[in-house]
């Protein structure tokens, strides 16, 4: 329960309410504890001694008791909830937050799906268990302790009788507790094999039915959905014994009382009203214990989900800011490697980069060649800083990326990721996405140089169509030209594409590179241009073309050069564009 | 999306949050459109066990009308103790009373252990079923139908239906039995009394229903708030990326704090309004405390009623509140469950597609010729993919398919497959039309490369078995060997038996095709269907992808969607595909020869285009 708690420190700004909440709790209880005691003196003061004014005027009192608690309890409700949801709110909040500082690195260890139930179901969780601290769990063991006291204050002897229950209760939660929580798991476990098994099954569906594989599939699901069924039932068969075991002991301190108490009555040594208030503290004594066993589950899965939350809050951001970090002005667009090296892992085991050294003057488009593997991706992942350099330095106009500014960093960076990210939205605001104040013709004029806008013109309600899941539904390549004319919008200094026309044809490719050309030799700054791709033609006009072979430089230089000294470029050229030479040209 | 088993809410609270997944961006109103028939179908899955379910309902009822004579008897023992009755007659009443609570305590455990019997088979039944129909769902369902929305249904809605068959439907038999058992026992004990009870009855009745009401309607906004959190938070985490790249955090945290917000003021509202109810109840049951002591005392003094009564009376009102309360909330889960039951029910309705003919006919040992004729198909209605496809095959000859992206190349894989079935025309294998056999026996002759290789989360050795699930670890270290593969799977930590992961990733992408090569060639099938994967493994990988795919390609009927020069010049035929039709056919030279389309196509994609821009930055 350790998460658990750790998580309650985000009640701490709402201290206040939550003290209050708990203050109106223990008038509430300590309203309900009363009414026993204004029972028993109707039943012995007014019915033994036939006083009808002490039973009217106590009924009365009874009544307004329960308005008294009626209105703590409200107070409570309103109270606690309040908190919960404070807290609820909170701690979304926190986790997006540090979501927003991550760089690729934690990316990649807290994916999507991950993080999605951490900001949604795990923090519902624990914020129902945070209203539930407030409410009943916290009314429960101050029931239980106001009754026994109650009890004793009524009636001694039946108290000794409640005593000889406890240990028997004590046993019955010890035991609860330890078999409870360990089969809770046993269910989660099995229920997350299910899962997985069903995730595959969908992943992979193509190739189950290619392989006509469906009947090994059913029997890992059979499998699974047994299990599941197995631990259910052990789960739910511990629970249907102790729950009734929980109400009888319950009930038999009550036949206890009734038969102590009754021969205590009948030999005068107690008062048909103290019998009465006594059994009913009784009962109000144990059974919050049913109310807690209901609680062991919900606990333990919140503490589960406690635990992933503080998991993401507690990873530290793998790309810091500098304190004294400056910013950006002016950007020439000179980009240096100066003996980089970098791996994924943080004791920089398993290198993907080692000694890079490369240079990019301002205004030169640089290719980056390679197989997949060979690192380019995360080489032009240096640059805006997603990741940081296990060893070297990237320096942009001489300055340290390390030394720079995030934001001020990534502003003069275009990047068209390789696997093109789409808002929901129109396909106006995913091109402004970096720009929102961007003016119409800077919109079109972007599209127009990525390739985009003819087909965009084409669709029902051109830039206003919706994208995304209930909107039209782009090719890959579409995506990756809109994704393109994104990066274009900002006006970069440094454009990078990271292999972002890999499905565009070869034909619409050339055209958008021309056109890119164009662009931007028509405005007024230089821009840098770092091009990775895995087509010979996208790279064919760089002036520098960096072949990269599992993480080293393999050779540089032009396509010319390449072709007539490198024999890896010459590989690939061949098994590209064929080894015939001129042959049929 | 949720990739992993999110924990559910606890019960009683099974309105409240719909899961990440699915429901994201989308309201959820939570009603079954037609509840009788979900529950008609619910019952189904129950009906093997018809006779445990009758011991089941006999026993929760045995189990509540015990447990309601304690406080009957607590009254009689009461008032026999005032009286000052002898010994014998109160110990005879305590032992009664034992008797009572040990007969309902016995019967409660046996209910709930045979409910628990039940409703799991009864789950297990309904999630096999589920799963299996799922399996003859053709892939264009799997296309109209994200994932996420898909492990939502197979998930949380699973989930809510297992705690109605478990929990509330016994609550929901047993919770009115309770109500009208209470009733009758106050009757039975002083009319008078227990219509003094109903003065406040009704009260909770009201409270229960008018707080019931605002509290679903509140819920339901809380729903659509959430929906829409929900609906932002994957949009925001799936494009994590794209925000760090444009430096965007700050825009998307003012987004963020405007959906958080909103589902903080409807939580307020909902969430208060549906805990209001418990104390609000609880308070309504002391002051029937009062009535019942205040009216009970003063009939008592007048000899209509008793000490023993009132302290039974007591008891009984404390008692009333509880199965209200659940009954309350049985409403919500019941028809979040019914709703839940629906959409799984929607998909077990849905017809395949595709199925086999009655009459299909196994494909047995095929020589490989295949034959397409006038073959036309589309995926939607009216938008035609392919139009009068006509081609031919023989045994052990290799057809490249070749064409701009989108062309419809992957389509004919797909159709010969019959991942999707034709609109007209024909195909047929060995002269038998492929509509007329069964799936199973078609794809069983069929090996399939595709150009993303799926690994499972198995061994190394596993995931190449699942080629031939009989084969022995000899023939699948054959298979990796003739492949290329055995070399780097020996160099993996733990050789063939290191486990993979999906995305695998812990191979490369040219790793992971050389496994997927190896696949193929322990299943030995006649005909290869090879998408060939865009150049994109290293020179090395390379090699050993393209000799290793020769060597499958040996003897067999291949189709090969091509995108590397060499495969097509090994080709037997080369079909030229544009805009759904063979535009051009024959070899690589002849096309060339040609001068057609392929010819243009070849200059821009492989030599033309490229020659000529060099040429152009070269002057």
């Amino acid at each position: 329960m350790k998460s658990l708690r750790r998580m309650f420190g985000f009640v701490n700004p709402y201290r206040v309410k939550a003290i209050i909440a708990l203050i109106l709790l223990l008038g509430m209880v300590g309203a309900d504890l009363l009414i026993p005691r204004l029972t028993q003196r109707i039943i012995d003061r007014g019915i033994a001694a036939q006083n009808m004014h002490v039973i009217a005027s106590t009924a009365l009192i009874m009544v307004g008791i329960a308005l008294l608690s009626a209105l703590f309890s409200v107070g409570n409700t309103i109270l606690s909830v309040r908190v919960a949801q404070d807290f609820a709110a909170d701690v979304r909040s926190a986790i997006v937050r540090k979501v927003q500082t991550f760089s690729f690195g934690s990316l990649d260890k807290l994916r999507t799906g991950k993080l999605l139930v951490r900001t949604t179901s795990d923090v519902n969780m624990v914020q129902s268990i945070v209203a539930m601290s407030l409410r009943i769990l916290t009314r429960a063991p101050v029931w239980m302790v106001g009754s026994i006291i109650m009890l004793v204050l009524t009636s001694r002897r039946l108290s000794i009788l409640m005593a000889c229950f406890l240990p028997f209760i004590a046993l019955a939660i010890i035991l609860f507790m330890r078999k409870a929580q360990p089969l809770f798991l046993l269910v989660q476990k099995a229920l997350d094999r299910l899962n997985g098994v069903l995730q595959e099954n969908l992943a992979g569906m193509r190739l189950i039915k290619a392989f006509v594989r469906v009947g090994h599939e059913k029997e890992r699901f059979d499998d699974a959905n047994t299990k599941l069924m197995r631990k259910n039932i052990s789960v739910m068969e511990m629970m249907a014994f102790l729950i009734p075991t929980m109400l009888l002991i319950v009930n038999l301190g009550v036949v206890g009382a009734v038969w102590f108490g009754g021969t205590s009555v009948i030999s005068g040594r107690l008062t048909p009203g103290q019998l009465v208030a006594s059994i009913n503290y009784m009962s109000f004594a144990l059974f919050p214990i049913l109310m807690l066993a209901g609680m062991v589950g919900p606990l333990s899965a919140a503490d589960a989900s406690s635990a992933r939350i503080l998991e993401v809050l507690d990873t530290d951001a793998d790309v810091k800011e500098k304190k004294d970090a400056r910013s950006l002005e002016d950007v020439e667009g000179r980009v240096e490697f100066e003996n980089v090296s970098f791996s994924y892992s943080r004791d920089g085991n398993d290198p993907v980069l080692k000694g890079i050294n490369l240079v990019v003057k301002p205004g030169e488009t640089v290719a980056i060649l390679g197989a997949t593997g060979a690192g380019k991706s995360s080489l032009i992942d240096l640059i805006p800083r997603f990741y940081d350099v296990s060893a070297g330095r990237v320096r942009i106009d001489g300055i340290d990326v390390r030394d720079i500014e995030l934001h001020s960093l990534r502003t003069h960076i275009g990047l068209a990721l390789q696997e093109a990210i789409l808002f929901g939205g129109t396909i106006r605001d995913n091109i402004c996405y970096g720009q929102p104040q961007a003016s119409e013709e800077e919109i079109v004029a972007a599209a127009v140089a990525a390739q985009a806008h003819a087909f965009i013109i084409a669709l029902p309600d051109g830039y206003d169509t919706k994208v995304g899941e209930r909107g039209v539904t782009l090719s890959g390549g579409e995506k990756q030209r809109i994704a393109i004319a994104r990066s274009l919008l900002v006006r970069p200094k440094i454009l990078i594409l990271d292999d972002s026309t890999s499905a565009v044809d070869v034909e619409t490719e050339a055209l958008l590179q021309d056109a890119l050309d164009s662009l931007i030799a028509q405005s007024q700054h230089t821009t840098t241009r770092v091009i990775v791709a895995q087509r010979i033609s996208t790279v064919l006009l760089a002036d520098k073309i960096v072949v990269l072979d599992r993480g080293e430089i393999a050779a540089t230089g032009t396509h010319a050069d390449l072709l007539a000294t490198s024999p890896i470029y010459q590989e690939i050229y061949r098994s590209q564009l064929g080894d015939g030479g001129a042959a049929h040209v | 999306m949720s990739r992993e088993g999110s924990p559910q809410m606890p019960a009683g609270h099974g309105s409240g949050i719909p899961g990440p997944g699915g429901h994201g961006g989308r309201a959820r109103i939570e009603k079954a459109h037609d509840p009788k028939g979900a529950v008609r179908r619910l019952l189904h899955y129950l009906r093997s066990q018809k006779w445990l379910l009758v011991i089941i309902i006999v026993f929760a009822a045995m189990s509540t009308i015990l447990a309601l004579f304690g406080p009957f008897l607590l009254g009689v023992a009461i008032d026999k103790a005032i009286k000052g009755a002898a010994l014998r007659e109160l110990l005879h009443v305590s032992l009664l009373m034992l008797g009572v609570y040990l007969g309902s305590w016995l019967t409660q455990i046996v209910q709930s252990v045979l409910m628990a019997k039940a409703s799991q088979r009864a789950m297990r039944e309904l999630r096999a079923h589920l799963f299996s129909h799922l399996q003859t769902l053709s892939l264009s369902f799997f296309d109209r139908h994200s994932h996420g929305d898909l492990m939502s249904r197979l998930t949380n809605d699973m989930d809510n239906i297992s705690r109605v068959l478990s929990q509330n439907a016994t609550q929901l038999f047993t919770g009115f039995l309770t109500l009208f058992g209470i009733l009758a026992m106050m009757f039975a004990l002083s009319p008078y009394l227990a219509l003094g009870s109903m003065l406040v009855f009704p009260l909770m009745f009201a409270l229960v229903a008018v707080v019931g009401k605002r509290t679903r309607k509140w819920y339901r906004g809380l729903q659509a708030k959430i929906g829409q959190l929900n609906g932002q938070l994957v949009e925001m985490y799936s494009g994590q990326r794209v925000i760090i790249a444009f430096g965007q955090q700050g825009t998307t945290l003012k987004r963020f704090d405007v959906a958080n917000e909103s589902v903080r003021q409807m939580g307020i509202r909902a969430q208060t309004y549906a805990m209001l109810m418990p104390p609000l109840l609880g308070i309504l049951s002391n002051a029937n405390i009062a009535v019942v002591a205040g009216l009970g005392g003063w009939m008592t003094l007048r000899g209509m009623a008793s000490v023993g009564i009132i302290a039974a009376f007591i008891m009984y009102s404390r008692r009333f509140a509880q199965p209200l309360r659940q009954l309350a909330n049985l409403y919500n889960q019941i028809q979040a469950a019914l709703a839940g039951a629906e959409r799984i029910f929607e998909i077990i309705d849905t017809v395949p597609e595709i199925s086999d003919l009655p009459d299909a006919i196994e494909l047995g040992q095929i020589a490989g010729a295949v034959v397409f004729d006038h073959v036309s198909f589309s995926y939607v209605p009216d938008v035609p993919i392919l139009k009068d496809i006509s081609l031919a095959v023989k045994p052990g000859q290799a057809i490249a398919l070749v064409g701009p992206t989108g062309a419809g190349k992957t389509t004919i894989v797909n159709i010969l497959t019959r991942f999707y079935d034709i609109d007209s025309g024909a195909i047929s294998i060995d002269g038998v039309d492929i509509r007329g056999v069964s799936r199973d026996s078609l794809r069983q002759q069929l090996g399939i490369v595709l150009q993303s290789t799926f690994l499972f989360s198995e061994s190394a050795m596993e995931n190449i078995r699942y080629g031939r699930l009989d084969a022995s670890d000899e023939e699948v270290i054959a298979a990796a060997t003739l492949a290329n593969a055995d070399q780097f799977i020996r160099r993996l930590p733990y050789g063939y038996d290191t486990l993979l992961t999906e995305r695998g990733g812990n191979l490369s992408e040219g790793q992971r095709q050389l496994m997927a090569i190896a696949r193929a060639v322990l299943a030995d099938p006649r005909i290869l269907i090879l998408d060939e994967a865009t150049s994109s493994v290293d020179t090395r990988t390379e090699v050993s992808i393209q000799s290793a795919l020769l060597k499958l390609m040996h003897g067999r009927t291949s189709f090969v969607i091509a995108h590397r020069l060499s495969t097509i010049r090994n080709a037997d035929q080369v079909l030229v595909i544009d805009n759904g039709r063979v535009v051009e056919r024959g070899n690589h030279d002849e096309l060339i020869a040609k001068r057609g389309f392929y010819y243009r196509l070849y200059m821009s994609q492989f030599r033309g285009g490229s020659k000529q821009r060099v040429v152009s930055r070269l002057s």
